[in-house]
């Protein structure tokens, strides 16, 4: 593994109310650069809203959040793809009508100028697409197929390519198995199991064990909204996790 | 294995993508073939084409409009509303005397406003559906432009108010004979139809608002302003609409109350026809001009033939639903793999 020990994102006692509803109490957590966590508990134990608070979609009721070692207030969803944070939805958010290279851009195409007309730059669109697949080993027949036409597999590595196109450092998935025929599921763990052997980290939510151990160094499990146990990959069992899913030390 | 099913392919299923962008241009063409040699003197005449495409005129800028917004898997029934609309306030700039810029600038003001309140009105009163909105503006509108009006009729304009839904191009010059003129309105269609395909197909708005009709969750994520888009899209659309007014301005030569009556409809049923899906993100600006011809070449060719305007409405009727069962089909053919 190419685990080096600098920390990248660390949030630190992070707390989460919805009105008299406590979704998380003093949760802490830490990715290392190029690592892969899993974080596993039940529903409701407030994976989904930890995910939701480091993404900037939701904000933290208390707590701090730190990249590479500086505070950092996130307002907004764009905050967090500035600091190099990439989420990527359960419900795959890609556009299936539009090619896989405009999904890829989608929203921040490259144009060329004519004048005063700024003009989507097709070419750079393709090339651009085509090198990063390449660099994930993603295989496509072309990168102006449609989204539409290709398995929920393909379509998952395509949303993965999305997440980490700009230079992204940590990339959430939730749940990117869940949909997946089970001969697809291998195609998308060696992609993860990829990224980190260019540097990426990435968190992964997910209540199947084989996706966990087949790509995690480090497990962090919530139960009722707080830390309850967390262990280097190798120290710990299938068994054991499930019994932390389940509130068992 | 996988170089021998590409192999397995047949011509049939790789000309499917070719079908799917170009068919319905094909469905026209067969059209235009089969009335030249059903009435082989006159569909095909200089006179007969320029009234083809003068009559389609308003009616395209409608069924552009609208398509904009089905694209974005919405829908706008108020187009010709806001065209009755927009056509009543030209008419009674240009009966207090305006200057003819200002009374040609006022239906595109008043039609673009129009939009910009049912985009508004979608997104901040948030509709169930575009639908029930733009129901509403449908009488709004009218109903607006028979208060301003009296219900009645306002007729005569200047000659440069009519300019570009009544003015000829002379190609005498050509060596034509002075029958043989270019009406103002085909060079508008064309430039606003090509504005269209461009701002659609190649600039980032365009392809957003294809990324909105194809998942607008997808669109939010990747950052994108759903709701301003929206409302810049129904703007447009009463923009082209107001286009329309200008144009039956110029060819009617009066604001009357029944302006548009049921266009929307028309125009509705030339997206449809042209390609365009109701659960957005599909379709083409081809493909609407394809449809707008393809509805105005029947009429002409049924009126040439003489048949009654009720079979007419019968067959346009059988029209639509032939041409979403064909892309039903089509359909069927590309997910069987």
């Amino acid at each position: 593994m190419n685990t080096s020990n600098k920390i990248i994102l660390e949030a630190k006692n992070i707390s989460k109310y919805f009105g008299t509803i406590t979704a998380l109490e003093n949760v802490n957590l830490k990715v290392r650069e190029g690592e892969c966590l899993g974080v596993v508990g039940d529903n409701g134990a407030g994976k989904s809203t930890l995910m939701k608070i480091l993404s900037g979609l939701y904000k933290p009721s208390k707590g701090e959040m730190y990249f590479y070692g500086k505070r950092e207030v996130l307002e907004s969803p764009r905050d967090s793809q500035n600091l190099g944070l990439e989420m990527v939805y359960q419900d795959l958010a890609l556009a299936g009508n539009l090619p896989i290279g405009e999904n890829i851009f989608l929203g921040r195409e490259p144009t060329k100028s004519f004048g005063f007309l700024k003009l989507l730059d097709y070419k750079k669109i393709k090339e651009l697409s085509e090198a990063h697949l390449d660099k994930l080993k993603i295989h496509v027949k072309s990168s102006d197929q449609k989204v539409e036409e290709l398995s929920g597999g393909q379509r998952q590595a395509i949303a993965i390519a999305r997440a980490t196109a700009f230079n992204s450092k940590l990339v959430i998935m939730d749940e990117p198995t869940a949909a997946l025929a089970i001969k697809e599921v291998s195609k998308v763990l060696d992609l993860i199991n990829g990224l980190k052997k260019i540097g990426v980290s990435v968190i992964i939510i997910s209540h199947r064990m084989d996706d966990i151990f087949a790509v995690c160094d480090r497990i962090t499990a919530l139960f009722q909204g707080t830390n309850f146990a967390e262990s280097e990959l190798s120290k710990t069992s299938k068994d054991e996790v499930i019994g932390w899913i389940m509130g068992k030390k | 294995m996988e170089n021998k099913e590409v192999k397995k392919e047949s011509l049939f299923l790789k000309s499917i993508p070719y079908f799917e962008k170009y068919g319905i241009l094909i469905v026209l063409i067969i059209m235009i073939v089969g009335l030249h040699f059903m009435q082989p003197e006159v569909f095909l005449s200089w006179r007969n084409i320029t009234n083809i495409f003068k009559q389609v005129s308003w009616q395209s800028m409608l069924a552009l409009g609208v398509f904009v917004v089905i694209v974005t898997a919405g829908i706008d029934l108020s187009v010709g509303s806001i065209m009755m609309l927009s056509l009543m306030v030209l008419a009674i700039t240009a009966k207090s005397g305006a200057d003819w810029y200002i009374v040609v600038f006022i239906p595109l003001l008043v039609g673009m406003l129009c939009g910009m309140f049912n985009g508004l009105g979608i997104v901040l009163l948030r509709m169930p559906h575009p639908f029930i909105m733009t129901l509403g503006t449908l009488y709004i509108f009218r109903g607006t432009g028979n208060l301003i009006s009296g219900g009645s009729p306002i007729s005569g304009f200047t000659d440069e108010v009519r300019f570009i839904g009544n003015g000829r191009i002379d190609l005498t010059w050509l060596g034509l004979d002075e029958t043989q003129y270019l009406p103002v309105s085909v060079i508008l269609i064309a430039s606003v139809f090509f504005c269209m395909w461009l701002f659609l197909n190649h600039t980032r708005t365009g392809k957003w608002i294809y990324a909105i009709g194809g998942n607008p969750n997808a669109a939010r994520a990747a950052g994108i302003n759903v709701n301003k888009i929206l409302v810049i899209v129904y703007s447009l659309c009463g923009l082209l609409s107001g286009f329309g007014a200008l144009i039956l301005a110029g060819r009617a030569d009066s604001g009357y109350p029944n302006a548009g009556l049921n266009a929307e409809l028309d125009a509705i049923a030339a997206c449809i026809i042209g390609g365009a899906s109701f659960f957005g993100g599909r379709g083409t600006v081809l493909g609407v001009f394809a449809g707008v011809m393809i509805m105005g070449i029947l009429r002409n060719g049924l009126n040439l033939m003489d048949v009654s305007a009720f079979w007419q409405q019968v067959l346009i009727g059988a029209i639509i639903v032939i041409a979403v069962y064909i892309d039903v089909l089509r359909k069927d053919l590309g997910t069987r793999k």
